[in-house]
C-alpha cells in the first residue's frame, strides 16, 4: 500500500517536473494523454465495474465542453472551468441515465448512442453553439489569482485535477457503492435477489461517471482553447472505448495507460506514415483477439482472459 | 416549387433512401438475430461494395457486372471476417464482438483510403438509368426508380427465400435458436459462415447501389452505419419484416426531415429510435426479449 502510494506520489511528481525537463511538443502529449485519460477512466467506471457498455459516454465530454466554452466566454472564472460543467454533465447524466438503465445490453448501447448522436446533430446545426465550427477563441480562467493563461501554471492546474479525478474515481471503485456494482456486472439478478436497488446503483454510477466525464470535456476545451461538434460525435466515445480496451477494463489506471498508448501511438506513427487508423484498427484487433485484459491484463500475465 | 410535385420527388427520394438502408439493414439484422453479434463494420461493407464496384466499371465499364462482383467479393471478405476473427470468440462475451467489428471499422476504411485515395468518386448510372422521368410532376432519374424496384423485388425474393424455402427454414430456426438448431443435426458452423458472408454481400450490394446516387468516399461506411444500426433497432432485431417497415419509415423521415424541417431533421431520427427502444424496446416487429 505504501509502495503503491508512493509510486502513484512519484508519477505525479514527475508529471508534474515534466515541462521542466521536456519541449513543448512532448509536453502537449502529456496534457492531451492527461485530458484523454480522464474521460477514459469515467468511461471504464460504466464499463469495468459497473459492466455498462456505453456508446454515448461523449454526451458529457461535449456538454462539459460546450459549457466550459460558453462560460468561459463570459467570465473567465473557476466556476465557469469546473463547477458549471460538472453540473450541466451530471444532470444531463441523471436524465439520460434515468432513460438508459431501464434497457441493457444491446439496447442500452443503441439508447446512449442515440442520445450522444442527438447532442451532436443539435450542436451541427444551431447557431448559438456555432453550429459545424463550434466555438473558437475559449479564454483560459483565472483561479485562485492564478492566471492560467500562463503554460506552467496552467500545466500544474491539469495535472493536479487530473489526480484528484483519478482519485476520486479510485475511492469510488474502492468504496462499498463499487463492490455492489461489480456485483452488478458479475451477475446482476443475483444483486436484485439479494437486496440490492441495482437500478439505483446503476444510475448513480452513470451520473458519477458522466460528471467526471464532463470534467474532461471541460479540460479539454481550456486545453485546445475551442470545441467543434465532433466532441458530441460517437466516434468520441468510440475512441475512449478503444482506449479503456487496450489499457484494460476494470482497473482505471488501465484507462490512461490505454489513452498514452493510443495518443503516443498515434503521434509516433503519423510522423512515419498516413496510416494511423489501419494501425489503430490492426491493433485494436490483436488486442480484442489475442489480450482481452489490456495493456494491464498483459502486464498482469493473464494473457487471454479479461483482467 | 408546387407542393404535390415536391411531394411526391421527396417520397421517392425518400423510398430510394429507404430501400437502400434496407438492404443494408437486412444483413445486419440477420446477423444479429443468428450470431448475437451487432456488427459494427456493417457500414464497412456497404463502402467496400460501392468501391469493389468502382473498380470493375474502372476495368470493364459494365456497371451491370459491378453488381454482381461486389456482392460476391463482400460476402467472400464477410465469409473470411466471421471464420477467421469472430468465430474465436463466441465464447466470449458478445461485448468483445462488438468491439471486435468496431476496430475493422477503422481498418478497412483506411484500406480503401490507401488503394483508392481519399477523395469522393462518384459512380456513374447504367447507360439505361442515365435519364430522368417525370413523375406526378415532379422530375425524378430514372436511376432512382430502379433503385426503388430492385429493391422491393429484391425483398420479396428475400421473403421467399427466408419464408420458402428449406434454407430459410434453417436460418428462421438459427434465428430462433442457434443450439436447438443445431441440436437436429445443422451444421450451424456453416450457417453462420454462410449467413455473415449473405449478410456482407447484401452490404455490399447496397454499396454499389447507392454509388449512384450517393458517389463513394471511405467514411460513407461509417456514415450509413448509424442510420442502418438504427432500422434494425427501431423495426426489431433479427426481423426481415421489420428491417423492411423500418428502412421505409427511417427513409422518409429523414428525407422529409431535411426538405421540411432542417433544424430538426439529423435530430428526428435518433429522438424515433429512443422512443421505440423505451416503450417497444424489442422493436416494431421483434419477439419479446430474449
Amino acid at each position: 500500500m505504501i509502495v503503491r502510494l508512493l509510486g502513484v506520489g512519484a508519477l505525479v511528481a514527475a508529471a508534474a517536473v515534466f515541462p521542466a525537463v521536456a519541449g513543448a511538443y512532448p509536453v502537449k502529449l502529456l496534457q492531451e494523454i492527461l485530458v484523454w485519460g480522464v474521460f477514459a477512466m469515467s468511461l471504464d467506471l460504466l464499463l469495468g465495474y459497473a459492466g455498462m457498455v456505453s456508446f454515448g459516454h461523449s454526451a458529457f465530454f461535449g456538454i462539459g465542453g460546450y459549457v466550459a466554452a460558453l462560460a468561459l466566454k463570459q467570465s473567465p472564472h473557476a466556476l465557469s472551468a469546473l463547477v458549471l460543467p460538472a453540473l450541466v454533465a451530471a444532470l444531463a447524466a441523471l436524465v439520460i441515465g434515468f432513460f438508459s438503465i431501464r434497457v441493457s445490453g444491446v439496447y442500452f448501447i443503441m439508447l446512449t448512442l442515440a442520445f450522444s448522436q442527438m447532442f451532436y446533430a443539435y450542436a451541427f446545426q444551431v447557431a448559438w453553439l456555432g453550429a459545424e465550427d463550434g466555438i473558437i477563441g475559449v479564454p483560459r480562467p483565472r483561479l485562485l489569482g492564478l492566471d492560467l493563461a500562463n503554460r506552467t501554471v496552467f500545466h500544474l492546474y491539469l495535472v493536479v485535477l487530473v489526480a484528484l479525478a483519478a482519485l476520486v474515481l479510485w475511492r469510488v471503485v474502492r468504496s462499498p457503492f463499487g463492490h455492489v456494482l461489480r456485483g452488478i456486472q458479475e451477475n446482476e439478478g443475483r444483486m436484485e435477489a439479494v437486496g440490492y436497488a441495482v437500478q439505483r446503483y446503476k444510475l448513480l454510477a452513470f451520473v458519477i461517471a458522466g460528471t467526471v466525464a464532463g470534467v474532461a470535456g471541460s479540460l479539454y476545451t481550456q486545453f485546445v482553447g475551442s470545441i467543434t461538434p465532433d466532441a458530441f460525435f460517437w466516434t468520441t466515445s468510440g475512441e475512449a472505448l478503444l482506449m479503456v480496451i487496450i489499457g484494460g477494463t476494470g482497473t482505471l489506471w488501465g484507462a490512461v495507460l490505454g489513452a498514452a498508448a493510443f495518443i503516443l501511438l498515434q503521434s509516433l506513427v503519423s510522423s512515419y506514415t498516413e496510416r494511423w487508423m489501419l494501425i489503430l484498427g490492426l491493433t485494436f484487433i490483436l488486442f480484442v483477439l489475442f489480450a482481452p485484459g489490456g495493456i494491464v491484463g498483459a502486464l498482469r500475465g493473464r494473457v487471454g482472459r479479461r483482467a | 416549387m408546387s407542393f404535390v410535385p415536391d411531394f411526391f420527388g421527396q417520397a421517392l427520394n425518400g423510398l430510394s433512401y429507404g430501400v437502400l438502408l434496407f438492404l443494408l439493414s437486412v444483413g445486419l439484422t440477420l446477423i444479429f438475430g443468428m450470431l448475437d453479434v451487432v456488427n459494427l463494420a456493417h457500414g464497412s461493407f456497404y463502402m467496400l461494395g460501392a468501391y469493389a464496384g468502382l473498380a470493375t466499371i474502372a476495368v470493364t465499364g459494365n456497371y451491370w457486372l459491378a453488381m454482381l462482383v461486389a456482392p460476391v467479393a463482400v460476402g467472400g471478405i464477410g465469409a473470411l471476417l466471421e471464420r477467421a476473427c469472430l468465430r474465436p470468440l463466441y465464447r466470449r462475451s458478445p461485448l468483445d464482438q462488438v468491439l471486435l467489428t468496431f476496430g475493422f471499422i477503422y481498418l478497412f476504411e483506411d484500406l480503401v483510403k490507401w488503394i483508392w485515395g481519399g477523395r469522393i468518386r462518384s459512380i456513374p448510372p447504367p447507360e439505361a438509368f442515365s435519364g430522368s422521368v417525370q413523375f406526378f410532376g415532379a422530375t425524378v432519374p430514372s436511376y432512382r426508380l430502379f433503385v426503388i424496384v430492385f429493391g422491393l423485388v429484391m425483398a420479396v425474393a428475400l421473403w421467399l427465400l427466408i419464408e420458402r424455402t428449406r434454407l430459410g427454414a434453417i436460418i428462421r430456426a438459427g434465428v430462433f435458436d442457434a443450439e436447438m438448431t443445431a441440436g437436429v443435426g445443422v451444421n450451424i458452423d456453416l450457417v453462420f459462415t454462410g449467413v455473415f458472408a449473405f449478410g456482407a454481400a447484401l452490404g455490399g450490394l447496397s454499396g454499389v447501389i447507392a454509388g449512384p446516387i450517393q458517389s463513394a468516399s471511405p467514411p460513407m461506411g461509417a456514415g450509413i452505419l448509424i442510420p442502418a444500426l438504427i432500422v434494425v433497432v427501431v423495426g426489431g432485431l433479427g426481423s426481415l419484416k421489420g428491417s423492411l417497415v423500418g428502412s421505409l419509415i427511417i427513409g422518409q423521415a429523414e428525407t422529409f426531415g431535411k426538405a421540411w424541417l432542417p433544424g430538426a431533421s439529423m435530430v428526428i431520427i435518433y429522438v424515433v429510435m429512443a422512443l421505440v427502444v423505451l416503450l417497444r424496446p424489442q422493436g416494431l416487429f421483434g419477439r419479446a426479449l430474449k
